[in-house]
């Protein structure tokens, strides 16, 4: 965060003619990003710092740390050496998986499928879905669909509901429609059935739409919590956004006997152990994530 | 290319050319539909299991609506039922001290969003785009989009941890001998409380259109206006503001169809320490009521209207759009 004017200042003007902005402004624009950043950094770095810190130190800092002087792992240890967060790690890893590959099968072929205009009954499948974009079903009749369709305490419940969102088929579809037409259309004289075009020449030519897409259903999947809330019932089917609910913002304690002879790490550390463990896989591909964000991947539907 | 000249030989072999009788086109018209169904086929079935998620999902829950008009029991089912009319919708007009609260608590954060939420990031992207440098803005922009991915049980346990009364700004003011403040159990913050989650969750990543829309502007438009002598401020308010406009009215109008809708999983986090006469709002009125306490007629009655009204403001809002003739969300 250091100076970011500094490096402005040796860079000319992009635009021809306008003066540089005067460097009372310059330093508003740079305190108030600085500020903008900090208050998204700061409390990053607290959660982090307490779920390393021992209990000498939470105790003498009176609940959270900022920044520790000794660095202790006992807390991850004593989450991850099996137990209810472990097991609900296991639940959302296996959710996210599945779930973000029932999406990209059943989004790439409804886009797939749409991405002819004129073939039969393109007008009235895409009417419904951008009619879905609309609205969005209420609670309760949502939660009817799910038990009469005997997914209550399923976890499909989890993951066949939010399956397909529209917004996503349309970017792809937009995309797919993109692609050149000679390439699909030589396949097709070849002989190549529609599965065949898709899966050979329109989803490697999509790699990067794709991938973009995927993330971000993932991203939906693992941070899904309403669904969980209202489909299951039974706590060892808890995924991990429940169980940060009930022994995070809820403050229950952990249930299970730590190992006899260990150090018990602190609540807190503990609590922030597990806030670290269900963000570092979003950090781990946001880079990925960010590297789209301005192909115009998103926003290309939006432009169009 | 092939698929026109199929489509034309599709066309050909449906419509013989000439005088035809009624009868005559509407069987060719057949014809060409069935060809065309023969043709399309394989892209129809690849089309069904997403189709059937939308359907199953999206549009049988709209069937579910029902209920509304109900006195709906569980063990009797959705037909067994029975059929009460508009008797379910009078706890929206009957004065319900219970529903007003919601209803009372709902508009306000929902006015609190719209004056704090919505023209922050207009705000921010324009901030990010009189940047100079590249390489800041794109550091500033991946600091700032990275809380968008976090989920509601993670923003809550962060602002908990810093913001509780356990949490790091307590701590500090009790080490240094003044009054805790416990910002999150104070009833009488939590609407700002729940505004102010919003803006530092989704702020940043909310920038990415309105930057899209600053990146479509013709750079010889602030050139010329520049030989001209407009100042900054000048090139502002009539290039840049302008250029953003479509794209905001844009998000206005989608965000009117939410306006009954504040934050079902940020709120129902933190209605414990504040209670419900602070938090409750109408989502959570129909889970509580609806899901938990079995008031199911009731609750979907409640949930249908803030659907019909929220798709009612969508429209009209999209009509006086069309009036001031601007694009809006669609085109009829």
């Amino acid at each position: 965060m250091s100076g970011p004017q500094r490096r402005k200042t040796k860079r000319p003007s992009t635009i021809a003619g306008t003066t540089p902005p005067s460097l009372a402004i310059r330093s508003v624009k740079s305190v108030v990003l600085t500020v903008c950043c900090a208050v998204v950094i700061i409390p990053f770095v607290g959660v982090i710092s307490t779920s390393l810190a021992t209990q000498k130190q939470v105790t003498d800092s009176g609940g959270f740390v900022l920044i520790p002087n000794q660095v202790s792992l006992a807390a991850y240890q004593a989450i991850l050496s099996g137990g209810v967060v472990t097991r609900a790690l296991g639940i959302s890893v296996f959710i996210t998986v599945a779930g973000t590959v029932i999406s990209l099968a059943c989004t790439a072929t409804l886009a797939y499928a749409l991405s002819r205009p004129g073939s039969f009954g393109h007008k009235p499948i895409l009417m419904l879905l951008l009619f879905a974009l609309l609205f969005t079903p209420g609670i309760i009749p949502m939660y009817l669909v799910v038990k009469y369709l005997g997914l209550l305490n399923s976890y499909w419940a989890l993951i066949i509901p939010t399956a397909v969102n529209a917004f996503n088929v349309i970017v792809l579809r937009a995309f797919f429609m993109g692609l050149p037409p000679q390439l699909i259309e030589s396949a097709r004289i070849d002989g190549a059935s529609e599965l065949t075009v898709l899966r050979r020449v329109v989803l490697p030519l999509s790699k990067a739409a794709l991938a973009v897409i995927g993330l971000f259903y993932a991203v939906g999947y693992w941070n899904a919590f309403f669904n969980a809330l209202l489909y299951i019932n039974d706590t060892s089917k808890w995924p991990l956004q429940m169980v940060i609910q009930t022994y995070v913002v809820n403050n229950s304690p952990l249930g299970g006997q730590p190992p006899p002879g260990e150090v018990i790490p602190p609540q807190q550390s503990l609590q922030m152990a597990v806030l670290v463990v269900s963000v570092v896989p979003i950090l781990i591909v946001y880079p990925f994530l960010q590297r789209h964000f301005g192909k115009g991947v998103l926003t290309g539907a939006v432009k169009g | 290319m092939t698929v026109k000249e199929d489509r034309a030989k599709a066309v050909r072999r449906g419509a013989p050319s000439g005088g035809q009788s009624r009868g005559d086109r509407r069987s060719s018209r057949l014809r060409r539909a069935a060809a065309k169904l023969h043709r399309d086929k394989a892209l129809l079935l690849l089309a069904i299991p997403g189709l059937a998620v939308l359907l199953l999902f999206q549009y049988l829950p709209l069937l579910g609506n029902i209920i509304a008009f109900e006195n709906y029991e569980p063990y009797l089912g959705i037909v067994q039922s029975q059929w009460t009319g508009l008797a379910n919708f009078a706890i929206i007009f009957n004065g319900n001290p219970q529903f007003l609260s919601a209803l009372y608590n709902t508009l306000i954060i929902t006015a609190l969003q719209l004056v704090f939420v919505f023209p922050a990031p207009i705000a921010l992207a324009l901030l990010l785009n009189s940047l100079l440098s590249e390489r800041v803005k794109k550091l500033v922009q991946s600091v700032l989009y990275l809380p968008h991915f976090l989920s509601w049980v993670v923003v809550v346990a962060i602002f908990q941890s810093m913001l509780g009364g356990s949490g790091l700004l307590d701590d500090w003011l009790r080490s240094n001998g003044h009054t805790t403040l416990n910002i999150i159990g104070n009833a009488g913050l939590f609407k700002e409380m729940i505004v102010s989650q919003v803006v530092w969750k989704d702020t940043g990543w909310a920038t990415i259109l309105f930057l899209a829309a600053l990146s479509t502007i013709d750079v010889a438009l602030y050139e010329a206006a520049s030989v001209d002598g407009a100042s900054r401020w000048q090139q502002l308010r009539h290039i840049t503001l302008p250029g953003l406009k479509s794209i905001a009215i844009l998000l206005f109008i989608l965000r009117l169809g939410n306006v009954l809708s504040v934050g079902f999983e940020q709120i129902i986090l933190q209605q414990g320490p504040v209670g419900l006469g602070a938090s409750e709002v109408l989502d959570t009125y129909v889970y509580h009521n609806g899901v938990l306490g079995g008031q199911w007629g009731e609750s979907a009655a409640v949930g249908l209207v803030k659907g019909i009204v929220g798709v009612a403001l969508v429209l009209a809002a999209n009509k006086v759009a069309h009036l001031f003739g601007e694009p809006g969300l669609y085109q009829s």
